[in-house]
């Protein structure tokens, strides 16, 4: 094929996108050596001294992190565990099979933000109907107001929200699988529970990983839903990475240290997602 | 064992129904209640527990001079907003995908797959790294809270989508039928509009919904980069939850917002079911 065509296929694409996103970044590197803040807005240069403040002075940038990755973390097993079930269910014939498939698919089609401003009333303390029923029982857990609770009402949502997604890839995989493992194994008489251990979940393993690693990568950016159901509260206990340096940004203005933040935050989300995606292949593969 | 089994499952399946369904049901029997019914206690049932009335979903088009929401004009905002980037991006990643999956492209130790990984990659990015500068940038060029700022950023969370679907999707076209193009005397251009993309369009399917999903549903670069000119549908019913919390109109905006994607769950499972969708994700 033609030499020179090629780049007429690949660079508007490229150039495009390299276009919008170079100044951001560069700048975000920058703005990082500044000490930008309200009262002395300007791009100044102070060294380092945002990294030295962030390393040793700021517990709660990694107590927001830290959170995060526990919030990620356990949002997007339970997405795999549950998203996986659900998709094995509907996999083959069962009642009613488009009707669930549609139905699973939905809850990913829709706004987050606006699904969680219904959430907060559905978890109201005294007006929702989960209190409303739990009071029949004389419980009446304070879902957005009692910092444990908090996170966990963040992972219901979140989990709600996107394990359709986890659904959609794992079905997808499901539906795309050779039939000859299956023959083989009901020729050799396997039980259900062997013939998901020994076929099925070998030959799901890189549909698993790439899933994982897709959902990880959302996860970690959280932070919608956190404004919009506890708005990182009570106190910071629901407060993730994202959120932490939203507040010190866009509402304290201090952009130089927030850049600093977002950068450190970044180049860890790459370091460690590289990892996490090197360790499930060595698990999940070698098997 | 197969009996308990069956049961375990269909019992499952309908609890996680009933989860999925539950926020929708609550919020359309929200949207019909008035002030009395909402703050007398918890009610259910239309009728039976309260007296429905339609004011959360006149509220809708009624314009805000008159105590009215008014989220038309977000509507077509977030609609225009939405279609113009997926397109954009659609278009660009299209080509740059078949690009990547056609021909060797090397520069140094950049090759194919690393250019694959950058556009991808591009979804890695925590969307405030990005919103900071973004904002100092489009303030700079006066493309804060206007449309063609919103647009521009959206390109950015689209393409990736774009290019990860389209790069699997072209891989399973055959390469032999551009190739015959090509023999028959068709340029690479024509080859490509002519033959390789009317072989496509279930990948183009698939991709266009899913940016028009994460453009759809996208809050926070909406949230930050624009006020007053420019309101978007997510933005203007959040911002409804932060004043006096009119339940009902709340419920009926979101449900109203909700809507049109639902129509794509329908189209998803089409493609679900007829296969077409496994080659495409991967």
């Amino acid at each position: 094929m033609n030499f020179k065509h090629k780049y007429f296929f690949l660079f508007p694409g490229l150039f495009v996108l390299i276009g919008i996103l170079i100044f951001p970044i560069i700048f975000v590197v920058r703005l990082s050596l500044s000490g930008w803040n309200s009262y002395n807005p300007g791009l100044d240069f102070i060294g380092l001294d945002n990294y030295i403040r962030l390393f040793t002075d700021d517990p709660r940038f990694w107590e927001s992190f830290f959170r995060l990755s526990f919030l990620s973390v356990t949002t997007v097993v339970l997405q795999y565990v549950i998203g996986f079930a659900l998709a094995h269910m509907v996999w083959k014939d069962i009642k009613f099979k488009r009707f669930f498939r549609v139905l699973f698919l939905v809850p990913m089609m829709t706004t987050p933000v606006i699904m969680t401003v219904i959430w907060r009333t559905f978890f109201h303390e005294s007006l929702g109907p989960v209190n409303d029923i739990l009071s029949n029982f004389g419980f009446s857990p304070k879902w957005l107001t009692d910092p444990a609770l908090a996170k966990f009402t963040v992972i219901i949502v979140e989990v709600w929200q996107w394990t359709p997604f986890m659904f959609l890839l794992l079905l997808a995989g499901l539906l795309s699988l050779p039939k000859e493992p299956f023959l083989a194994a009901a020729i050799d008489g396997a039980s259900p529970v062997r013939k998901f251990i020994y076929v099925t979940f070998p030959l799901m393993a890189p549909i698993s990983i790439g899933a994982i690693i897709i959902r990880l990568i959302e996860a970690s950016k959280i932070m919608d839903t956190v404004y919009v159901l506890t708005s990182g509260g009570p106190g910071t206990s629901t407060e993730t990475s994202s959120f932490y340096i939203f507040i010190k940004g866009l509402r304290e203005f201090q952009m130089g240290y927030a850049a600093s933040m977002s950068f450190t935050y970044l180049i860890i989300m790459i370091i460690s997602l590289t990892i996490i995606a090197k360790v499930l292949t060595k698990l999940l593969l070698k098997e | 064992m197969n009996k308990l089994y069956t049961f375990l499952k269909y019992f499952f399946i309908v609890f996680w129904a009933v989860f999925v369904v539950a926020p929708f049901l609550w919020a359309l029997t929200t949207s019909f209640k008035d002030f009395q019914s909402v703050n007398g206690g918890v009610t259910y049932i239309p009728w039976v527990d309260f007296e429905p009335n339609l004011e959360g979903w006149k509220v809708l088009i009624k314009s805000p001079a008159k105590g009215g929401v008014d989220i038309v004009e977000p509507y077509f905002n977030s609609l225009f907003v939405t279609c113009t980037a997926s397109f954009i991006s659609i278009v660009l990643g299209t080509l740059s995908a078949y690009a990547l999956s056609r021909y060797t492209f090397k520069a140094g130790f950049v090759k194919n797959n690393d250019i694959t990984f950058f556009f991808i990659s591009q979804r890695i990015m925590p969307p405030i790294v990005l919103s900071i500068p973004f904002f100092l940038f489009l303030s700079s060029i006066n493309l804060l809270d206007s449309l063609v700022g919103l647009i521009l950023v959206y390109i950015v969370l689209l393409m990736p989508i774009a290019v990860w679907i389209m790069v699997d999707f072209f891989n399973k076209v055959p390469r032999e039928i551009d190739e015959t193009a090509l023999i028959d005397g068709c340029n690479p251009y024509q080859a490509f509009l002519k033959v390789v993309l009317p072989n496509s369009i279930p990948g183009l399917i698939v991709a266009g919904m899913f940016c028009i999903i994460f453009g759809w549903i996208d809050f926070f670069f909406a949230f930050i980069l624009t006020f007053t000119e420019v309101q978007l549908l997510p933005v203007k019913i959040v911002a409804l939850n932060s004043s006096v919390t009119p339940w009902w109109s709340l419920s009926a905006s979101a449900l109203v917002s909700v809507a049109p994607l639902i129509i794509v769950a329908f189209i998803v499972e089409r493609y679900l079911s007829k296969g077409n969708l496994s080659g495409a994700i991967k």
